[in-house]
């Protein structure tokens, strides 16, 4: 029988039109407003007067939100990995016949919506909340010192809010590794500790780039946590000035290029991330 | 660290036992692995022989019992103190690392000098030399094999421990592997303990065998002693076959008089491992002389009966013949005497009283017998 050879490209079709669609079209029009004349408006209409200052201005006016959107979300980032390891860990190795009980539980705040959750710890972070009068007494916070409305406030909602994400791949990995590696090398002269940190690690990698890329992408351009555990324009990241920018000021071209400007600055991380994870550097 | 200057010695298994919750996998071992011996655990599928490399590797602890290098009690050392080195059935190779860094592994670990080196040499003592910068899954099975060899042989331990080392290669390529690791063997003189359940495989590399079953040893010796002086039915039957007749003492002199069916045969009492009247009286099928009913008797035990089925498969031809009790026993001739014997034919079994062997009867005849294929 003959093989069907345009078989494979049929079966790309759907995907593909899904993508023209819904996100080819949309970045062709997103970089056309970017380059529109900032004096139009909604009412009196967009010229295209291919304005590439946009960029410049967009950039020199913002550039603390975006270095605070990627500190705050690195910040996160590595918060995660740091709970997620073990957690991961604990779960893939330890935890006998509760395995799925606990995988339901890592995924379960999914359940209800990102918002309400993040609500949820405007209480829980608040300034009458039992936590914070907990930290004052301890004096960890000075009688005056408050967590809602700080860094601390926003960088512990998007660590919380994105963990999943993390906790997930980084236990898809781990439960792969076959046991026997770590009884080899402990045949082979390696404690518990060296055989972790000599074949266990490397074997998680791919969990981890995964893990925090599926945690820093997301965070970098989060709103809602600035929004509602910052409360203010000190602890504003790019997203807030994105969403002003199109919802509020109906600034579309700055809008745009701002939308741009955390796009390809998220591809640069992104890459360089990986690079130097191909060549095993982040451990 | 410890295995660099510890004195060595054989390796001793005393009363060695382990227990899974209630079921007992390993069942009071007793053994003595000489130093630099090649030693083979033999033994069907579930018999404990992981279990026992295991717990010598420090991977499973004992419930009781004792494990020994030399003078040292090494029961409760942690593995990776102890001065043994595995070579796993399923080679466990670190994917992530290079040919060259698997070997190194265990020299990093305990921050030997002159890492390349030694490398190198062991590599092409396994001929894998110019492999060192491959990746493990880049390799073919044979070529896997011998890396996981090369990364525990070259700890130079005490006591290496092979588990199924050879049960995914496919037969060409084992055998080709029994007689590098044989020769392996002698160029290092380590002591090996290699777990199989290829009986072929443990007769043609061991100095001597343990047969377990049910967790515990049924036998140990020389392969020949094994095939030769089988004393139980199990070893008998596991061991290549056996035909196992039913028999009485009727006579004790410096041999022993068996009546077998009304037939009287003699068994040297060397050979004869119970001092029961009732006996299994055993004799290997190619020990026996098969002849028609007219011709001349070559040897001295007979018995007659006729022949139900003759298969020529080339290098001999297998015969069963039924005797007046109905057994069906098993012979097999080489092909340079042909009897000319045919199904339906009646003749005489005859074989030397030297090689008869006796066990005693209260065993079951058949154990043993299903010697799992050589599949894995
Ligand atoms: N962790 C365990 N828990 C419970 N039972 C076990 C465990 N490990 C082994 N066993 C049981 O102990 C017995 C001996 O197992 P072992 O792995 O030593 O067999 P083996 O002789 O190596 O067999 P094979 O030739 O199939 O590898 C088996 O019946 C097995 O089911
Ligand atoms: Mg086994």
């Amino acid at each position: 029988m003959r093989t069907r050879r345009w078989l494979p490209y049929a079966l790309l079709i759907p995907g593909i039109l899904w993508l023209a669609i819904f996100f080819i079209a949309p970045m062709f029009n997103l970089g056309a407003t970017s380059l529109y004349d900032p004096n139009g408006s909604l009412d009196t209409g967009y010229r295209m007067t291919f304005h590439v200052a946009n960029y410049g201005d967009a950039l020199s006016q913002y550039y603390p939100q975006f270095l605070r959107s990627f500190s705050y979300a690195g910040i996160a980032t590595i918060s995660a990995l740091i709970i997620a390891y073990p957690l991961a860990y604990a779960i893939a190795f330890k935890s006998g016949r509760w395995k799925n009980f606990l995988l339901v539980l890592v995924i379960a705040p999914f359940f209800t919506s990102f918002l309400v959750r993040t609500l949820a710890w405007t209480a829980i972070l608040g300034d009458n909340s039992t936590f914070v009068h907990f930290l004052h007494t301890i004096h960890l916070l000075g009688p005056q010192g408050r967590i809602l409305a700080t860094p601390v406030a926003v960088i512990t909602g998007l660590t919380y809010n994105f963990l999943p994400f993390m906790t997930l791949p980084l236990y898809a990995s781990l439960e792969k590794i076959d046991p026997r590696l770590i009884e080899a090398s402990s045949d082979l002269y390696a404690s518990a500790f060296t055989g972790f940190r000599k074949v266990t690690v490397p074997l998680s990698l791919p969990g981890v780039v995964a893990g925090t890329l599926l945690t820093f992408i997301p965070a970098s351009g989060d709103y809602i946590n600035a929004t509602l555990l910052g409360q203010g324009a000190r602890t504003s990241m790019i997203g807030n000035v994105i969403d002003s920018a199109f919802l509020v000021r109906l600034a579309y071209p700055l809008a745009a290029a701002l939308s741009f400007m955390l796009m390809a600055a998220i591809v640069g991380i992104v890459i360089f991330y990986i690079r130097r994870a191909g060549t095993e550097e982040l451990v | 660290m410890a295995q660099a200057e510890s004195v060595g010695g054989d390796l001793q298994l005393v009363h060695l036992t382990k227990m899974f919750a209630t079921f007992t996998a390993v069942d009071d071992l007793n053994l003595v692995i000489p130093k630099g011996s090649f030693f083979a655990l033999l033994g069907p599928s579930g018999c404990g022989k992981t279990t026992t490399l295991r717990m010598v590797a420090g991977l499973e602890e004992p419930t009781s019992g004792q494990i020994m290098i030399g003078e040292k009690d090494i029961s409760f050392e942690r593995p990776y103190r102890r001065p043994v080195n595995t070579v796993f059935q399923s080679y466990a190779l670190f994917p992530h690392l290079d040919i060259f860094e698997n070997v190194a592994f265990g020299l990093r670990r305990r921050k030997v000098k002159e890492v390349k080196s030694q490398v190198e040499a062991i590599l092409s003592l396994v001929e894998l030399d110019g492999f060192a910068r491959r990746m493990p899954a880049q390799l073919s099975g044979g070529q896997q094999q011998r890396v996981a060899l090369a990364r525990a042989l070259i700890n130079k331990p005490e006591v290496l421990l092979l588990d199924e080392p050879l049960g995914a290669l496919d037969l060409k390529l084992r055998r080709q592997m029994q007689i590098e690791l044989k020769r392996i063997q002698v160029e290092v003189g380590i002591t090996f303990v290699h777990v199989t359940h290829d009986q072929e495989e443990a007769m043609t590399m061991a100095d001597t065998i343990a047969v377990m079953n049910g967790g515990k040893v049924e036998q140990m010796g020389s392969p020949t002693e094994l095939y030769e002086n089988p004393r139980t039915t199990f070893v008998a039957n596991f061991l290549g076959q056996s035909n196992l007749i039913s028999g009485k003492v009727f006579e004790r002199s410096d041999d022993l008089g068996v009546e077998l069916y009304g037939n009287r045969i003699r068994v040297p009492r060397s050979r004869t491992s119970s001092n029961s009247d009732s006996l299994w009286v055993g004799v290997r099928p190619e020990k026996i002389n098969i002849t028609l009913a007219d011709r001349p008797i070559p040897a001295a035990n007979v018995i007659p009966g006729v022949v139900t089925d003759a298969s020529y498969i080339g290098v001999s031809t297998q015969y069963l013949v039924k005797t007046a009790w109905s057994e069906e026993l098993m012979v097999f001739e080489q092909n340079l005497l042909n009897s000319g014997a045919r199904p339906g034919d009646s003749v005489n079994l005859s074989w030397d009283p030297a090689h008869t062997f006796a066990l005693d009867a209260n065993q079951d005849v058949d154990a043993g017998v299903e010697v799992p294929e050589a599949d894995s």
